[in-house]
């Protein structure tokens, strides 16, 4: 899968799941505030990567996966 | 004491989703049990059940709500919100008064199930989810409930087996009755899956009469094999007769008695004296004489000994008055968890149409159902007092008596 297809996947995964517009997903949002999560909701976010796509986000490392474009950064270097 | 009053209802079940539906489905006799194919591929002794729909509230509900409610809770959902319409509580209502919460439930198998599916297979809780351990919780329906009705109020889940419902109303009634709460929702919810009820098929607790799902669930009738399990969930507002007049309120009756007991007896048997002492406890707080009492809707789920004992119950009460008395559950299966609550309002339906819908199947009495009068069809006729009743495993009995509100 190139990064193309994977973001397609990654953002067709998140706007079905929390239920938005793919339309508002952008590289540089925020993911918690485009997606609305909270602590709880968080955890369906990590459960949804692992589940698609096999990567475990580790929470010491939640804090870094801030915007979409980190993101796909951290799932396409653990899929590789 | 402060008088309690019945100001709105809602339902999900099997005979309807709304008022209207339900009534009409009372009053033409109509069974609501279907044979789940699916069951049987899970070596179920009977595939029979009480069919209810699940409701999509996708556009009605936000998923952070929604991902918190396993089925039980949607349909609770579903009636609580048509019951506050029917009573005219709206939110501005809710927010100015602190309006309670009390609700029977008693399990919650799918979110269980799924969750330690999860847990097994792959070794991480986080893939359970955020919701699983809110939909797995026996609160689970309370929970949800009230924050998203924003109640503040009582907020408890009653847990009581097969009449959690009833005691859901009856709880409420002496909440209210003795000035602690103005208002509170009280109802029943049962989750309609086969892992909620797997268990007690295994124990041979269901009909078998698989070739004929509507003639399956025959309360009192001689030839009975066993219960038919079914669900949804049913609400009943409960208030104050002050706070009722205050607001304006259309009064569809009031809550007179609340009996209950313990069997101190046998798991799963029911025995005569328990049921008896919440008869006549009901009776006694009513403060109605028996010849007052129109209808009785009897808890009899088509078991032999349950239909048995609770006949026996009934008579050592009631003795030879000519009192109609029927079970619904030959139309809805038993609704467990939810019965005590949807079977008041199905009372009410008929009391407000002037007529008791018919025992279905009741082809046969036995030695104690032929001393009850029990009509196998409709019978037109007003009646004004009901006494609803509720029995459950591990000996928990509950009594309701209402009556008709005439200002």
């Amino acid at each position: 899968m190139d990064r193309e297809e994977l973001i397609q996947k990654i953002n067709t995964a998140l706007a079905e799941e929390f239920e938005i517009d793919q339309s508002v997903i952008t590289p540089d949002a925020d993911i918690k505030e485009t997606l609305e999560l909270d602590s709880l909701s968080l955890v369906d976010l990590v459960a949804l990567i692992e589940n698609d796509f096999g990567v475990k986000i580790k929470g010491s490392e939640m804090a870094g996966v801030r915007t979409f474009a980190a993101l796909y950064d951290y799932v396409a270097e653990r899929t590789q | 004491m402060e008088r309690v009053v019945i100001t709105g209802m809602g339902i999900w079940s099997c005979l309807g989703k709304t008022l209207e539906e339900v009534r009409d489905s009372l009053y033409n006799g109509k069974s609501g049990i279907i044979f789940d194919p699916v069951r049987k591929e899970m070596g179920f002794r009977s595939a029979l059940t009480g069919y209810v729909e699940e409701p999509d509230l996708k556009g009605e509900l936000s998923r952070s709500q929604r991902v918190y409610m396993p089925e039980q809770a949607k349909y609770a959902y579903c009636a609580t919100r048509d019951a506050l319409r029917d009573a005219c509580v709206d939110e501005d209502y809710i927010s100015a008064h602190e309006v309670g919460l009390l609700y029977g439930n008693d399990s919650s198998a799918v979110p269980v199930v799924k969750a330690v599916d999860t847990m097994r297979e792959k070794k991480d809780t986080t893939l359970c989810g955020s919701g699983a351990i809110f939909q797995s919780m026996n609160s689970t329906v309370t929970m949800n409930l009230d924050c998203i009705f924003k109640l503040k109020g009582i907020n408890l889940t009653v847990s009581g087996a097969c009449a959690s419902g009833s005691h859901a109303i009856g709880l409420g009634a002496l909440l209210i009755q003795n000035g602690l709460q103005e208002m509170v929702v009280c109802g029943g919810a049962q989750e309609v899956n086969p892992f909620a009820v797997g268990s007690f098929d295994g124990i041979s607790a269901f009909s078998t009469r698989e070739d004929e799902p509507h003639k399956a669930s025959r309360p009192f009738d001689r030839d009975r094999d066993g219960l038919v399990p079914g669900g949804g969930a049913a609400t009943v507002i409960l208030e104050s007769l002050t706070s009722a007049k205050m607001r304006g309120a259309r009064i569809y009756a009031e809550v007179l008695g609340y009996g209950f007991s313990g069997n101190g007896d046998h798991i799963s048997s029911p025995n005569v004296d328990g049921p008896r002492r919440s008869l006549e406890m009901a009776i006694r707080r009513a403060g109605v004489s028996k010849d007052e009492i129109g209808y009785i809707n009897a808890h009899a789920t088509s078991t032999h000994v349950g239909d048995t004992n609770e006949a026996k119950a009934i008579y050592a009460v009631f003795g030879d008055r000519k009192i109609e008395v029927t079970s619904t559950k030959s139309q809805t299966g038993h609704e467990m968890w939810m019965a005590g609550a949807s079977e008041v309002i199905y009372s009410m339906l008929m009391m407000k149409g002037g007529f008791i819908a018919p025992n279905l199947n009741f082809e046969n009495p036995d030695e104690d159902s032929a001393k009850l009068l029990i009509p196998s069809v409709r019978v037109e006729k007003h009646f004004d007092t009901f006494l609803s009743n509720s029995f459950g495993f591990g000996g928990t009995n509950s009594t309701l008596i209402v009556r008709d509100f005439k200002g």
